[in-house]
């Protein structure tokens, strides 16, 4: 019997469990998707290295799966709760036919039951099948081949899936038991006559509140927009509590403004349903200012996720070739105790061990960099010290850190190997290379009063006024923080200190590239090993990379981006528009007699119509574009941050993230609309 | 030529094996100016009648003429511009929006006539004054009694100047206080202003107020009778008498 009225229950509020059992579908959906990755990519024929990306990547996204969790949990709790609340006069009517609470939890639990074992049921038949679709995801990102590919269902993940959100259907159904325990009759059958009052809200408190949140608001984005190398972790902090709190009495002054603002004009405000279609949206803000706070702060969080995770995504691959153009790199360095270079030779320990560069390499060019103990960046910077330090915060404790010098011959061949533009000097000047985006305008700073220096008793001047974007070391990011380069004749050998190597390996194809890999990769171990087991230990820093080795890197630190990126940015977009969506279609469906009567005083359909998708429109567009907003300053403190890692434009990932946003986000604004439509056209 | 004019009006529900003749052949016509009452016990089809008028319900057979537009034949956006402009309704439960103020409830049926927002101001004003609501036009439904709320309704259905207005037990959820209150506005509208009413009601005493009224029995006319020169106390009893021989029971009539 129990189990017969809850059916029928559900059968009966089909539209109002639509958006909640379609949202729980798409939850358990991702939720599989992304744990079943191990399972989906087990069959990739990919390199050890890669392999241990994937693993990364697993437990990278079972950790945050524990947050998406919280976020689903929360969102579940929270529909449950609100479906809950319009069926008050049902348990009323329960009550008053003589059902005691026992049994109207047992049909809550019923239901809840049915609707849980109904989602996991097509979440994961859907998760299962949209899997397959990520292995080739992966499969492409790995540049590995799909020859292998079988269809696979991972038992874990569906475990993993199950005991998750088994668990929040519990707490759901221990939620609603407790909150039937606590109701009383009363309340239940009077429950929908509370929300006919209207209150207005004092305008001039509403203008206050807006000026002085908009103020606050200002203020953080000026933390996080400007001075982004004065911002600490305090800072940041503060930035982002008065960013929350300002976004919510933002919400909650516009929604008091907002009405008012638009009856001001009349012609605006009575003209067709204008003023019905206001009162209903004013109405509607004003009972969801701290939804849309927390929605607000989802979407602009996911849109800086998500752009800033097409951003490294976009770059890396192609910063590998930009900035590791040749197959090996590796450095020696010996310091003293006072930390300066010493002079090293990477040859020498190469011929200790018998070994020679020749034989690993088909091309390569090994040079030294040259320091000056007279030459240090401190007195480089001279008197503009203190600007450095106005614009960009604090320049660190580098009072002894010498400028280092390459030689310009060096330099040239360093650009023949790399194919970059070489460099030509006279005997009398400098010039200083540099990628990282921050020294790159101090350098330019710098440059533009045309300093002289002075290197082993050469003077020097800037070759021109600008910075050259380039590199000598080569790295999977623009993180050459500067190096000048000297004439070779200014350059005096007792100034020769670390050792630097670069090369190509003597190699056509894959198979042999790896052959060679794992050569050069041998022999440098070999040296490494010799080197400190002659107890030449102490201040000697060794460190080789390689292209093959970047590459893997750019692709795992992608990878792995972007999936937490997706994973998170879906979650997010899909809580958002589930909450939008739920509050919207109950909202129409209590408006159902208002439409009605609109039909009666002969009011077009098609303005009907129109009121409707205004309306949602609004709704969901004001915590979009409050969202964009943030996005836009947020970013400016993401780009900053990123550009020690990557220089990609942000103009490519942004239209990624909107498309990722329209897509969901949208999505469920358009299953509104038109939930809305069938909602008030049911009665005709 | 009289503003309406119904012609043998039917109006059947159900299927072949069980079917309801709400309205069945139903002909009369109503003049320009005119204060009619329909009068009938619960379930008569009195409804249904003034549901076929206003368009809102079809009817199955025959035809009705608002001057010479035959409503039965229009559809859609013709429909819908026929009822913004033609018609006003005042409903039993007001129907009022609540979460616009009387003004703005008022305004509604104008703005969605396109008007321009002076002549909106301005007829509302005048509307409200005419129906004594200037006081509670800045309030909302649920600050107001049942009486005001009942009077904003018939603000909205004649601010529009419409050619006929329809009521359909308008004094239904008042008090009898409010009912007199109401009725004396609509004898003042139809008396200054020449408005056509038609109202649908089971109660004499707020039939008394019309200036002739028909009587329904089971779809059909039954009767009609004209107030004439009778002062509304001798047109009360008459309708009584009528209303004793149609053979309802003493609560329908009440």
């Amino acid at each position: 019997m129990l189990f017969k009225i809850s059916l029928s229950n559900i059968r009966k509020s089909i539209k109002d469990y639509a958006v909640y059992f379609f949202t729980l579908v798409i939850g358990v959906a991702v939720f599989y998707v992304f744990n079943a990755i191990e399972t989906q990519t087990a069959f990739l024929n990919v390199s050890d290295d890669q392999r241990e990306i994937i693993k990364f990547l697993v437990t990278a996204i079972s950790a945050v799966s524990v947050f998406v969790a919280i976020v689903l949990g929360l969102l579940i709790v929270y529909a449950s709760r609100f479906l809950m609340k319009r069926r008050n006069k049902e348990f009323a009517l329960y009550m008053m036919l003589g059902m005691s609470k026992w049994k109207i939890s047992a049909l809550l639990l019923c239901e809840t039951v049915m609707i849980g074992i109904g989602s996991l049921v097509v979440g994961l038949l859907l998760g299962v099948s949209l899997s397959q679709v990520m292995s080739a995801v992966v499969a492409n990102l790995f540049s590995a081949d799909m020859n292998d590919y079988r269809f696979t269902v991972s038992g874990s993940a569906i475990t993993k899936t199950i005991i998750y959100f088994g668990i929040m259907y519990i707490v759901v159904m221990l939620r609603s038991g407790v909150v039937i325990g606590k109701c009383r009759l009363i309340t239940l059958m009077q429950s929908d006559r509370r929300s006919e009052k209207i209150t207005m809200k004092n305008l001039w408190l509403c203008v206050i509140v807006f000026i002085i949140s908009a103020a606050a608001l200002g203020y953080a984005y000026h933390l996080v927009g400007w001075n982004q190398m004065d911002l600490g972790p305090k800072k940041l902090l503060i930035a982002i509590i008065t960013g929350a709190v300002a976004t919510f009495f933002i919400f909650w002054s516009v929604a008091g403004m907002l009405l008012r603002v638009i009856m001001s004009v009349k012609g605006l405000y009575h003209r067709g349903l204008n003023s019905f279609t206001f009162r209903q949206l004013s109405s509607k803000v004003n009972t969801t200012v701290a939804s849309m706070t927390v929605i607000c702060l989802m979407l602009f969080l996911t849109i800086c996720t998500l752009s800033s995770a097409f951003v490294i995504r976009n770059s890396m691959n192609k910063q590998v070739e930009d900035f590791f153009p040749v197959d090996f790199y590796g450095e020696m360095m010996w310091q003293d105790k006072d930390d300066q270079p010493m002079y090293t030779d990477i040859d020498k320990f190469y011929n200790d061990q018998g070994l020679r560069l020749e034989d690993d390499f088909r091309e390569y060019h090994k040079f030294n960099i040259y320091t000056d103990p007279g030459f240090t960046i401190m007195g480089y910077i001279g008197d503009k010290t203190g600007k450095i330090t106005d614009d960009y915060g604090s320049v660190g404790h580098m009072e002894d850190y010498r400028n280092e010098m390459i030689k310009l011959s060096d330099y040239n061949a360093l650009m023949k190997l790399y194919g970059y533009k070489t460099l030509e000097l006279d005997d009398d000047e400098y010039a200083i290379c540099a990628t990282f985006t921050g020294f790159v305008s101090i350098y330019d700073m710098l440059l533009e009063d045309k300093p002289a220096i002075n290197v082993f008793g050469n003077e020097l001047t800037p070759h021109s006024g600008k910075t050259i974007y380039s590199y000598v070391r080569p790295s999977m990011q623009p993180i050459n923080s500067g190096i000048f380069i000297v004439p070779d004749s200014a350059v005096d050998e007792s100034g020769a200190g670390t050792s630097i190597v670069v090369g190509n390996y003597p190699a056509g194809d894959k198979n042999e590239l790896a052959e060679a890999e794992r050569n050069a990769r041998e022999n440098w171990e070999e040296t490494r090993k010799n080197i400190f087991a002659e107890r030449h230990t102490s201040g000697m820093m060794v460190h080789m990379e390689t292209k093959i080795e970047a590459a893997n890197d750019a692709i795992g630190l992608g990878a792995l981006v972007t999936f937490l990126g997706l994973y998170i940015g879906f979650v997010f977009l899909v809580s958002c528009g589930a909450i939008l969506a739920l509050k919207e279609l109950s909202e129409s469906a209590d408006s159902l007699p208002r439409y009605t009567m609109l039909r009666k005083l002969g009011v077009e359909e098609k303005e009907i119509t129109k009121s409707v998708f205004t309306q949602s429109a609004i709704f969901f567009l004001l915590p979009l574009l409050l969202a964009c907003l943030h996005s836009y300053f947020g970013l400016k403190l993401g780009r900053f941050m990123l550009s020690m890692l990557v220089s990609g434009s942000l103009v490519k990932p942004l239209l990624f993230t909107a498309g990722v946003v329209v897509l969901i986000y949208g999505g469920y604004f358009l299953l509104t609309f038109l939930g809305s439509r069938a909602i008030i056209r049911e009665q005709k | 030529m009289p503003l309406l004019k119904l012609q043998n009006v039917e109006k059947y529900y159900g299927n072949r094996s069980s079917l309801t003749k709400a309205v069945n052949d139903i002909s009369f016509t109503v003049e320009k100016g005119e204060f009619t009452a329909i009068m009938g016990a619960s379930g008569s089809g009195k409804t249904t009648l003034l549901n076929c008028i206003s368009t809102i319900d079809r009817v199955t057979a025959g035809h009705i003429f608002l001057e010479d537009t035959d409503i039965t034949k229009l559809k859609g956006k013709a429909l819908n511009k026929f009822r913004r402009e033609k018609l006003g309704f005042i409903f039993q439960d007001f129907n009022l929006m609540d979460t616009l103020t009387a003004y703005e409830n008022i305004a509604l049926a104008l703005s969605i006539q396109k008007r321009s927002a002076k002549d909106i101001d301005k007829a509302v004003k005048n509307v409200a004054e005419q129906l004594g609501i200037t006081e509670v036009l800045e309030k909302y439904p649920y600050q107001m009694s049942g009486g005001q709320k009942q009077r904003v309704a018939s603000a909205r259905a004649i601010v529009t100047e419409p050619k006929l207005i329809l009521a359909d037990e308008p004094t239904g959820a008042l008090d009898s206080k409010s009912a007199k209150l109401l009725l004396e506005r609509f004898s003042y509208l139809n008396h200054e202003h020449d408005a056509t009413i038609m109202m649908v009601t089971h109660d004499s005493f707020t039939a008394s107020y019309a200036s002739r009224v028909l009587f329904i029995k089971d779809g059909k006319l039954f009767n009609e009778i004209n107030r004439g020169g009778d002062s509304r106390k001798q047109f009360f009893d008459k309708i009584i008498d009528v209303v004793t021989l149609l053979g309802g029971d003493v609560s329908d009539a009440l």
